[in-house]
């Protein structure tokens, strides 16, 4: 990797000083942002410190089992994400389990087919790849589908007598739920969509950026990270897909009721 | 004519009645007395346990989609989804016809539904139900928006659909339209009917 320049610990303490420089504007104009800023930040500069030690050991490893593992904890730890980020979620089990699991669906099957016929490492799990490269895809799922489960869930019960209207003039529990179904996969797309639409012009995505900062020749870095956008467009719309089918399947019942009681 | 055995759901029942083709029964009581809660109940929008026979069908042995065709509900309050009035309607040109008879424009059809006021939004809610051609027909304070007049031509046409042949149930707080419409009436307290 030719011109790579490694950053100093200083460095980083020199950009740190705009993301201070917010929270002073955020203290003098009484926003009141100031703390949450500070939890984000001190959130983010551990989790990632860790995220580096623990890669590095794991890169060192190369043990399947160990991959897996962290795998694993990463889908849980999305999952709960979804979950957190619905204001009306699925009751019981169904509230974690749906999104996670649609979640890891998607995502374990492309990364695994991606692993095995694209980027073909040796061996195909080979944790450097397969670990980024998985919680990229992961990240955008998760996005997409926690929006898209909030959307459906907070329509179900906003317009429950348009809903019900339907249903008590004969229509189907699927027919009934059409516009809101439509509306919430709309929403769980439009990241991607708008993330696709915008890449290159308005700006450099931050994987592609990463390449060319650390001397990856530029045309080679898109090809890159071209690969990994139809990744994550393909996984956050089998896993949108999957989460909203599935929960408009929960919130119906098999005598085409709405069951606004399974909703928390 | 409608046959309710047992019907029973938390806070209702368990409640038994028949009515007869073309008669009608009006349901009475005091708001949260489960008068709402038993229509729904009937056109199986809410979980209950119980038998609901017509004549032609037997609820349990019908697709719920089905079963609501044959015995409508319209609840107290009408839903919609889409912008437009007509956009509701299956066939919103032959609607259009019979629009005056219950004191509407005949261009309602082309209206936006956000300008619709309660009155007009209930009588149109009626016109939808009777689209599907229903032998049952429940009517949750079919009239509780609408001046004298109005309530009179709906009256009117509750009478011609009776002369039909269809069962009616109504769910009304004024005390002498059961009268008007030649209904026996059920009264309804705390989920039970009182005698």
């Amino acid at each position: 990797m030719s011109g790579y320049v490694s950053l100093t610990y200083l460095d980083l303490v020199l950009a740190s000083s705009f993301l201070v420089l917010n929270g002073a504007l955020s203290l003098w104009l009484k926003l009141g942002l100031e703390r949450k800023l500070a939890i984000a930040a001190a959130r983010m500069i551990v989790q990632l410190l860790l995220v580096g030690l623990l890669l590095k050991s794991l890169f060192a490893v190369v043990s399947p089992l160990l991959t897996a593992l962290v795998a694993i904890a990463m889908i849980i730890l999305a999952g709960r994400e979804v979950w957190a980020r619905q204001d009306r979620k699925l009751a019981g089990i169904w509230g974690f389990s749906l999104g996670t699991g649609a979640m890891m669906f998607s995502g374990v099957t492309i990364t695994v087919i991606a692993l095995t016929t694209q980027i073909q490492p040796d061996p195909w799990w080979t944790p450097r790849f397969a670990l980024p490269l998985f919680g990229m895809i992961l990240g955008n799922s998760m996005t997409g589908i926690s929006l898209s489960l909030d959307t459906l869930n907070t329509a179900a019960t906003r317009e429950r007598t348009a809903i019900e209207a339907q249903l008590l003039l004969g229509r189907s529990k699927w027919e009934a739920m059409r516009p809101f179904t439509r509306r919430a996969l709309r929403t769980g797309f439009m990241p991607i969509i708008n993330s696709m639409a915008a890449t290159g012009i308005v700006s450099l995505p931050g994987m592609m950026t990463g390449q060319i900062l650390s001397g990856v020749d530029p045309t080679e870095a898109v090809k890159y990270q071209l690969l990994v956008m139809f990744l994550i467009g393909g996984s956050t719309g089998l896993g949108v897909l999957m989460a909203v089918l599935g929960s408009v399947h929960r919130l119906m019942d098999d005598r085409h009721r709405l069951r606004l009681d399974r909703l928390t | 004519m409608i046959t309710v055995e047992s019907l029973q759901r938390s806070g209702l029942g368990p409640i038994s009645f028949t009515v007869g083709d073309g008669e009608c029964l009006a349901i009475t009581g005091p708001s949260g007395a489960g008068k709402s809660l038993l229509m729904r109940a009937i056109v199986d929008l809410d979980p209950n346990t119980g038998e609901v026979t017509t004549g032609l069908m037997n609820r349990a042995e019908t697709p719920a989609p089905e079963w609501r065709k044959h015995v409508a509900l319209l609840p107290s309050e009408t839903g919609w989804w889409m912008d437009n009035v007509g956009d509701h309607f299956l066939r919103p040109t032959k609607i259009a016809e019979h629009l005056p008879e219950i004191g509407l424009s005949p261009d309602a059809m082309s209206w936006d539904v956000s300008r619709l006021s309660s009155g007009e939004r209930h009588r149109l809610g009626l016109l939808r139900c009777l689209e599907k051609l229903p032998n049952v027909l429940l009517l949750d304070e079919p009239t509780a928006a609408l001046d004298t007049e109005t309530t009179t031509q709906v009256e009117a046409l509750l009478h011609s659909l009776m002369e039909k042949g269809i069962t009616i149930l109504l769910v009304t707080h004024d005390v002498d339209q059961p009268a008007r419409l030649g209904c026996k009436t059920m009264h309804i307290e705390n989920g039970q009917v009182v005698a």
